[in-house]
């Protein structure tokens, strides 16, 4: 009878501390609940059934504190879930890393083989297509040499206009050296039109190209709107259209350069970080691991890839 | 609509999508009238839902060029959640960031015009906060991932100001047809440089 209601006591305990455990898990675990529901039930189970008569011996023999032995048993059971839900989650990791090594390891194979001329498809690539190419580097990896051989291949491509960005402005203080090194290439003026032109054009642009040049377009916009003196929303509508506000950031320092079609983001992450924002609505963004570890084949897959993209722009 | 209940697992708070564009004017009447009439629908439903899972609801666009009937429903659908704040839901609806940036350029400049005309400001500037303040989007923090369906790589006007320190990830799978796994194995990705991309915003906060 005892066996009965202790182990019906138990089950009865047992499913409280499943519902009670979810708020002592620790919340960096976004996977957790699921694995951990799992987890525990299966865990759980075989544990009580597999110490019932363990546990009702200890119950006959010690009559004292039951309470306090199942509290210390379910904060054992609790760290053991823990420990057990980390090497799962690290597990996963290694896994995803194993993943991306072996997929690395294939696109080497696939850039080595481009390169050579050996995959047919990439052998003609449809360059016209690509009016503006941007890049955007991780400061901290930004290696001129490394940039200038990048620019080299893309002159080689037949790239007529790029340009080069980076968080920090690295890239922009070493612009002279850069445009010396390389003399394929001048600098993005403001009236130029993308036509075909003999030399790449360069254009250097940095974080303080992307939010502040729209805080100052805003004065500009102000400027304008106190001007016009009248308050009729029609005048506001006048003046905060896409176009004036494209005219504004044409007058402020860094605000101008045309629309991207590609932008290839060389660093750690797949983040575009912080390329001005009111250029890059409808441009494809690839992403190509970092700068030290850029190959030829996997530049000319990436463009590639975006000449077969097909765009709808709402439609 | 299911995706909802993962996010919420998983400890997801803050979740936006992306309903109806305004670039997506552009396509036949027709289609756009289907297009509103399903949402209507939809509406229904979610109410439903975020009310079972206590999530705070925002529609987030120039919804003066919704139906006055979608818009009613959206305000409806607005105040009946605002209590709740398990999670939040943002709804992109008539939006594109484009014309969010210009909304909050055009709010910032005539509370700046009211702020001089009552001598409360000295200063002549619109500061990048008071622009930032004034956007859509305040009401959420900016996003850690964005995922984009249909293995398609651009952002397509969504959320271009918000994602700079953002992961994009994009997916071969189509939005009806996702499902945990897919969200799962991009929160993971993620996971892979979450130090990095929240170095890269602690150090925005800091210029």
């Amino acid at each position: 009878m005892f066996f009965i209601s202790s182990f019906l006591h138990v089950s009865v305990h047992q499913v409280t501390v499943f519902k009670l455990l979810p708020l002592y898990f620790p919340s960096s675990f976004p996977i957790s609940k699921i694995y951990f529901n799992l987890f525990f039930f299966f865990f759980s189970f075989s544990f009580f059934n597999f110490s019932k008569p363990l546990f009702s011996r200890l119950c006959l023999n010690r009559s004292m504190d039951f309470a306090k032995l199942k509290r210390m048993l379910y904060y054992w059971i609790h760290q053991i879930v823990n420990i057990l839900l980390r090497l799962t989650w690290h597990l996963l990791h290694v896994t995803i890393h194993l993943f991306y090594f072996a997929i690395n390891i294939a696109n080497a194979l696939e850039s080595h083989l481009i390169s050579k001329g050996l995959l047919r498809r990439y052998k003609s690539l449809h360059i016209s297509k690509l009016q503006y190419l941007a890049i955007v580097i991780e400061s901290e990896d930004c290696r001129t040499s490394n940039v200038i051989e990048l620019l080299q291949w893309l002159a080689d491509l037949g790239v007529k206009h790029v340009c080069l960005y980076d968080k920090e402005g690295i890239l922009k203080k070493s612009k002279d050296f850069i445009l010396e090194k390389f003399d394929g290439a001048t600098l993005f003026q403001e009236n130029d039109v993308l036509l075909d032109q003999p030399l790449m054009t360069l254009e250097f642009a940095s974080f303080s190209d992307g939010k502040e040049a729209v805080a100052k377009a805003a004065n500009v916009l102000f400027m304008k709107y106190l001007k016009s003196g009248s308050t009729s929303s029609y005048q506001g509508e006048q003046i905060f259209t896409e176009s004036q506000m494209g005219e504004a950031l044409k007058t402020v320092v860094g605000g101008n350069g045309p629309e991207p079609d590609l932008l290839l983001v060389y660093g750690p992450a797949r983040c575009h970080l912080g390329f001005p924002a009111w250029r890059i609505r409808y441009t494809e963004i690839q992403h190509m691991g970092p700068l030290k570890s850029m190959k030829y084949g996997s530049l000319i897959k990436a463009i590639y890839k975006f000449t077969m993209v097909q765009q709808n722009y709402g439609k | 609509m299911v995706m909802l209940l993962y996010c919420q697992e998983l400890g997801v708070k803050y979740i936006t999508a992306y309903a109806f564009s305004i670039d997506n004017f552009k396509r036949k009447p027709e289609e756009v009238e289907s297009l509103m009439a399903s949402m209507l629908e939809k509406f229904h439903l979610l109410d439903i839902l975020v009310k079972r899972l206590a999530v705070r609801v925002h529609f987030v666009g120039n919804l003066e060029l919704l139906s006055n009937e979608l818009r009613a429903s959206a305000m409806e659908l607005t105040e009946a959640t605002a209590a709740y704040s398990k999670s939040v839901l943002t709804i992109c609806i008539a939006y594109t960031s484009r014309d969010e940036i210009l909304h909050a350029v055009r709010e910032s400049c005539e509370q700046k015009r009211i702020d001089l005309e009552f001598d409360n400001d000295d200063d002549n500037e619109i500061k990048l906060m008071k622009v930032e303040k004034n956007m859509y989007m305040a009401v959420a923090p900016d996003p850690d991932i964005i995922i984009r369906t249909g293995g398609e790589n651009r952002l397509s006007n969504f959320l271009l100001w918000q994602s700079c320190w953002s992961h994009l990830h994009s997916m071969w799978v189509l939005w009806p047809e996702i499902g945990v796994w897919n969200l799962v194995f991009a929160i993971l990705n993620f996971q892979r440089n979450k130090t990095y991309h929240l170095e890269m915003r602690k150090k925005e906060k800091e210029l």
